[in-house]
């Protein structure tokens, strides 16, 4: 039944992302795209761009653009409510635990453990971004032949300005007028 | 642990609306959100002493999940239990899940258009500058801290994900453990 596997595919989701919003695309982009096929690597990186430049936690933005995307409203909130339903168990279990003892060692080492592993997730999921913006496909191995010219352009621009502390929507919103200019001068 | 108001129709009125357009305006995700719910709930409401809430703040970033809904959670949870705790991540939730449903349906209408699609490249390309940008500085960081296991777990993970394909959970979870076991220490922190 698709409602219960979007629910639990969010609550996997949901149970391992430590550190915010990033940390949980790349699971979300296994779940989504890797395990079930429900987007596309494109899908998906307008997702992410949209859900930047939108109100609202990026993790919540992405289960409910894919659970609308399968299965309408009912999706969305199934979706959303199997990404946030770990969080209500272990949020309230740890303020159990914190207004107890104080500090836990256990729950501070997993955290710590998890941590590292969520900065290679996001590398990872980088990488994958690259490969998208500048050969438009989804995975290694790449022909420099094929390369994407505007990616080419818009991509280091985009971060230098963004190293030069462009906030991200500006951001966002030149990189697309730029995209659109290269798009209709209409080189191959 | 003394309470200060009363917990009744109003509280929880208040609650939700003030927690529901901090959601629904906020754009950055949980680092914008968390400090206007903290202004809101300790400086405005006087709900909350500003310890108590940096310590909930805590819990929330530091449990796996998104920071703005844990620390809805934590915050209403504190202030009145179970219930409290569903109000404001409903209050938390609900813009975006709106929002993002909209969206959802006019990206299915406007996505072939092919001018649409030159700006979403171009946007592809800034969504892309952000996530390098953010694992670059999250690299730097680990790496300034001269720790060998976490830069090890960095490596192993990156490469058994995305070289030889190991699901994702099993690379999680065994991460984790090496942390239960061989990171408890406070400086890994």
């Amino acid at each position: 039944m698709l409602y219960w596997e979007l629910f639990w595919s969010f609550v996997q989701v949901g149970a391992f992302c430590v550190g915010g919003g990033y940390a949980s695309m790349p699971l979300i982009q296994e779940q989504v795209i890797d395990i079930h096929g429900w987007l596309t690597m494109q899908e998906f990186i307008d997702i992410f761009t949209i859900s930047q430049m939108t109100p609202g936690p990026i993790g919540i933005n992405a289960a409910t653009f894919v659970g609308t995307r399968l299965a309408g409203l009912p999706g969305a909130i199934a979706a959303t409510a199997g990404f946030v339903f770990p969080s209500v168990l272990i949020v309230i279990f740890l303020s159990h635990l914190f207004y107890k003892y104080g500090d836990v060692a256990a729950v501070r080492g997993l955290l710590n453990g998890l941590r590292p592993a969520v900065v290679a997730l996001i590398c990872s999921a980088g990488l994958g971004f690259i490969i998208l913006a500048l050969w438009n496909q989804e995975s290694i191995p790449v022909e420099w032949s094929r390369l994407d010219w505007r990616g080419c352009i818009i991509l280091p621009l985009a971060f230098i300005a963004l190293q030069r502390g462009l906030s991200v929507i500006k951001l966002l919103c030149l990189s697309g007028i730029l995209g659109l200019f290269l798009g209709i001068l209409g080189l191959p | 642990m003394q309470q200060q108001f009363q917990v009744d129709k109003d509280f929880y009125k208040k609650l939700f609306t003030s927690t529901f357009l901090i959601s629904a305006f906020t754009i950055g995700g949980g680092y914008v959100i968390v400090p206007l719910l903290k202004a809101k709930f300790v400086d405005e409401y006087h709900w909350l002493e500003g310890d108590e809430a940096l310590n909930l703040v805590a819990i929330a970033q530091s449990a796996p999940g998104v920071v703005a809904a844990n620390a809805a959670i934590s915050m209403g949870y504190r202030l009145a239990g179970w219930s409290g705790a569903m109000v404001a991540l409903g209050a938390t939730v609900l813009p975006p899940l709106l929002t993002l449903s909209l969206i959802a349906y006019c990206y299915d209408l406007f996505a072939t258009n092919s001018y649409v699609q030159y700006l979403l490249k171009g946007m592809q390309c800034g969504a892309t500058a952000i996530i390098i940008k953010v694992a670059w500085d999250l690299l730097q960081r680990e790496y300034r801290r001269q720790l060998l296991l976490p830069l090890l777990i960095i490596g192993g993970t990156f490469v058994a994900h995305y070289f030889f394909v190991v699901n994702l959970m099993y690379a999680v979870i065994l991460d984790a453990l090496i942390g239960l076991f061989w990171l408890r220490d406070r400086k890994y922190s």
